[in-house]
């Protein structure tokens, strides 16, 4: 117990633990959103996430090479757009590709809810073991060598060549505010707030709404459900790749199982807002994110899921629905 | 597929046949021939790159818990996805009995921590079984970490270095005589196969009863009979009115609750039995060959791998769910030679078998029942596929 610490240091606890939980919440939503519209635990998000981060990593070593550079964060922007794209591309490709074969096959067969958790329990394993696989896969098509780079010690932590060093942009409390930290929260809200609009303004958000509510009457309605739920899985994976983005600016290195850690606190995030809610999604991350640093300070780093986890137990005693209650359906015109 | 259902139809029909002492006679040999099958060592399913025996006691131990699990999964619908929790509680409930803190025998540690575990999975379920079922998914994720985290950073159950020396069993018959006496009341040697053809292997013997560190096949007959227990109180229970309450609970709980069926009860005692079969199996663990936990023993993923040998056999069939178990356990180490590629093709398989048998391998017969009911009652009504395919 160390009250004093969390007092003395609770400025910059909170903007890291915002950082992080903004982080949370960007994965949350696709969990959040396959589940509004499917009612089904999307376990393999965690992957769709984990390959957005080796997409980043990549670019930079195509860009850097591997001797690893230090830079500052405006030095790389251009590069980080570069990479925010190539992550998006990857982590929708992939959440992509697990609807087509992990999802649809079942849900044409009406197979029950729980099969399709087994299904996506397969899938998690399968990619997360193919990139840790992958200099075995390159070999057999005969590029060991050309894409060593990419490909090196495929079990081991893969760290990111260009080191980014925060910058202290103002200061509070006696706490230096560090651009990368602004920059994760503000982008990440960027982002939830696209989302937002898009799942509420547009003709495809309608379609999402309208199955969340009622598949069977959105299909009397001439809503293609195929579609939405093809789409909701894209977007869930394109925000997984903004959040892949964000992780390895902030964190700086990855490896193949790398997922599963933020794929369950993610999903407590979700849960924690109320699942199948966009914005509860947010406020469920960012809550999750500050009280795991809060957490951490009291109890020590090492209670610091116990403190994720006995928080979201706490709440679903209080708040059975979560914080923001469960509609995806809901979300006004 | 329709083919083996077939054939496991006719198998069936073939038994139910037959003359009651016959029926008793073939049961008994078959369960011998389980008893055995470490012994026999048959060509094909033998394992060779690692010990058979540890192979036969992690999938009876596999079994074991599957069978727990199904009670709380297949009877109750309630998913657990913290299992391991339960099991690792067991475990260091009965390290810390034997070894850490006291040194009790084996048999009294054993129901102290089957009781533990069963009060655990009360407290746990007590306040989280209220909630809708796939939150108590990650509840019970987020219970199954926090006894991880809570077992690496506790010194007082040794922290991440865990419990060594946690005492076997009992041994039956004198006490082998270290260097070289064998104690005990026999020895059995192993068969070993050249092509089809068998032959004594004496260098591979196994002596009853020690429980020691040569052989690991004394704790599979343990763990077996154990699960032979098991599988009696299960069929008592399951056909009772317990049995017929959860199933009502599962299929329709509001339902159930206007029939008079206080589910919540139901569903916590399906927690509590299911809690209590997984820190059975964990108390067998912790004094099993090695004699030594350690926090790493209970990662998360074992939990998924328990659900998954559930589900995979069908829930809800206890035979289903040896299945499930015996081929989560055996398969990635039959196949060690592809050792890092096991993972990948297991994950491939749990993605196909839900394509091909969305009821897993080996569904309850109810459930074949009432799926074949409501396809003829939607072909009765002439509507062929669910309206979600238009425009």
């Amino acid at each position: 117990m160390n009250f004093s610490f969390l007092v003395n240091h609770i400025v910059e606890l909170s903007i890291t633990g915002l950082a992080l939980g903004a982080i949370y919440a960007l994965i949350a939503l696709g969990y959040t959103m396959v589940y509004g519209v499917l009612q089904l635990i999307n376990f393999a998000h965690s992957e769709v996430f984990m390959y957005g981060t080796f997409a980043v990593a990549w670019v930079f070593v195509f860009v850097h090479g591997t001797t690893s550079v230090n830079q500052t964060l405006g030095g790389t922007a251009g590069l980080l757009l570069l990479s925010l794209l190539a992550a998006m591309a990857m982590s929708a490709a992939i959440a992509m590709l697990l609807e087509r074969v992990a999802y649809r096959p079942l849900l044409k067969r009406k197979a029950p809810r729980l099969m399709a958790l087994i299904s996506a329990i397969g899938a998690s394993f399968a990619l997360s073991e193919l990139m840790g696989l992958r200099d075995r896969v390159v070999g057999w098509v005969g590029l060991r060598d050309d894409l060593d780079n990419y490909v090196s010690k495929a079990r081991d932590v893969y760290t990111n060549p260009v080191t980014i060093q925060p910058q202290t942009v103002f200061t509070v409390g006696g706490y230096g505010v560090k651009d990368v930290d602004i920059m994760v929260i503000v982008a990440s809200l960027l982002m939830m707030v696209a989302l937002d609009q898009f799942v509420r303004r547009t003709r495809f958000g309608r379609g999402i709404r309208a199955v969340a509510q009622d598949p069977e009457s959105a299909a009397l309605m001439g809503v293609n459900a195929t579609r939405v739920i093809r789409g909701t899985f894209i977007l869930g994976g394109i925000m997984a790749g903004a959040a892949a983005t964000l992780y390895m600016v902030k964190i700086g290195s990855t490896r193949q199982n790398a997922g599963f850690i933020f794929g369950v606190k993610a999903f407590t995030a979700a849960v924690l807002g109320g699942i199948g809610n966009l914005r509860g999604a947010l406020l469920g991350g960012l809550v999750l994110g500050v009280a795991e640093n809060y957490g951490a300070a009291i109890f020590g780093t090492q209670w610091k899921d116990v403190v994720a986890f006995v928080l979201l137990i706490l709440i679903l005693l209080v708040r059975p629905s979560g914080i923001l209650g469960e509609s995806l359906g809901k979300a006004r015109a | 597929m329709g083919v083996v259902r077939e054939n496991l139809d006719r198998v069936a029909r073939r038994y139910r046949a037959l003359p009651g002492p016959a029926r008793v006679a073939l049961v008994v040999l078959l369960v011998v021939l389980v008893y055995l099958l470490p012994l026999l060592r048959p060509p094909i399913i033998t394992t060779n790159q690692i010990d058979f025996g540890g192979v036969m006691f992690a999938i009876a131990a596999f079994a074991l818990v599957a069978v727990g699990l199904n009670v709380v999964i297949g009877y109750a619908g309630l998913l657990d996805l913290g299992y391991v929790g339960f099991y690792a509680v067991g475990a260091y409930t009965t390290g810390v009995l034997t070894s850490y803190h006291a040194h009790w025998a084996f048999f009294l540690a054993l129901p102290v921590a089957i009781a533990v575990t069963m009060v655990t999975g009360v407290l746990l379920g007590w306040p989280t079984l209220r909630v809708r079922g796939d939150y108590l998914a990650i509840v019970t994720l987020g219970f199954g970490e926090i006894i991880r985290i809570a077992v690496t950073n506790v010194e007082w159950v040794g922290a991440a270095r865990g419990i060594k020396d946690i005492p076997h069993p009992p041994n039956i018959g004198p006490d082998p005589e270290p260097p070289f006496g064998d104690g005990g009341l026999f020895t059995i040697p192993s068969l070993q196969w050249d092509g089809i053809v068998p032959s004594l292997d004496s260098g591979r013997e196994t002596t009853f009863l020690v429980f020691g560190a040569v052989s690991a096949v004394p704790y599979y007959w343990l763990v077996l009979s154990f699960l032979i227990l098991i599988l009696f109180a299960d069929r008592l229970i399951k056909d009772s009115r317990v049995g017929r309450a959860w199933e009502a609970t599962r299929e329709d709980e509001d339902a159930a609750e206007h029939m008079g069926v206080p589910t919540f009860k139901f569903k916590l005692l399906a927690f509590a039995l299911g809690a209590a079969v997984g820190g059975l199996s964990g108390s067998l663990y912790a004094s099993s060959q090695s004699g030594y936990i350690n926090p790493q023993s209970f990662p998360l993923l074992l939990s998924i791998l328990f659900v998954a040998a559930v589900i995979v056999g069908g829930a809800g069939n206890r035979w289903g769910a040896i299945i499930g178990g015996t081929l989560v356990a055996y398969l990635p180490e039959r196949f060690r030679e592809f050792a890092d590629f096991r993972l990948l093709v297991f994950g491939l398989a749990l993605m196909i078998l839900p394509v091909y048998r969305s009821q897993g391998l080996l569904p309850p017969r109810r459930t074949i029942r009432a799926r074949a009911a409501a396809e003829e009652i939607e072909h009765l009504e002439g509507r062929d596929e669910a309206p979600t395919e238009v425009v």
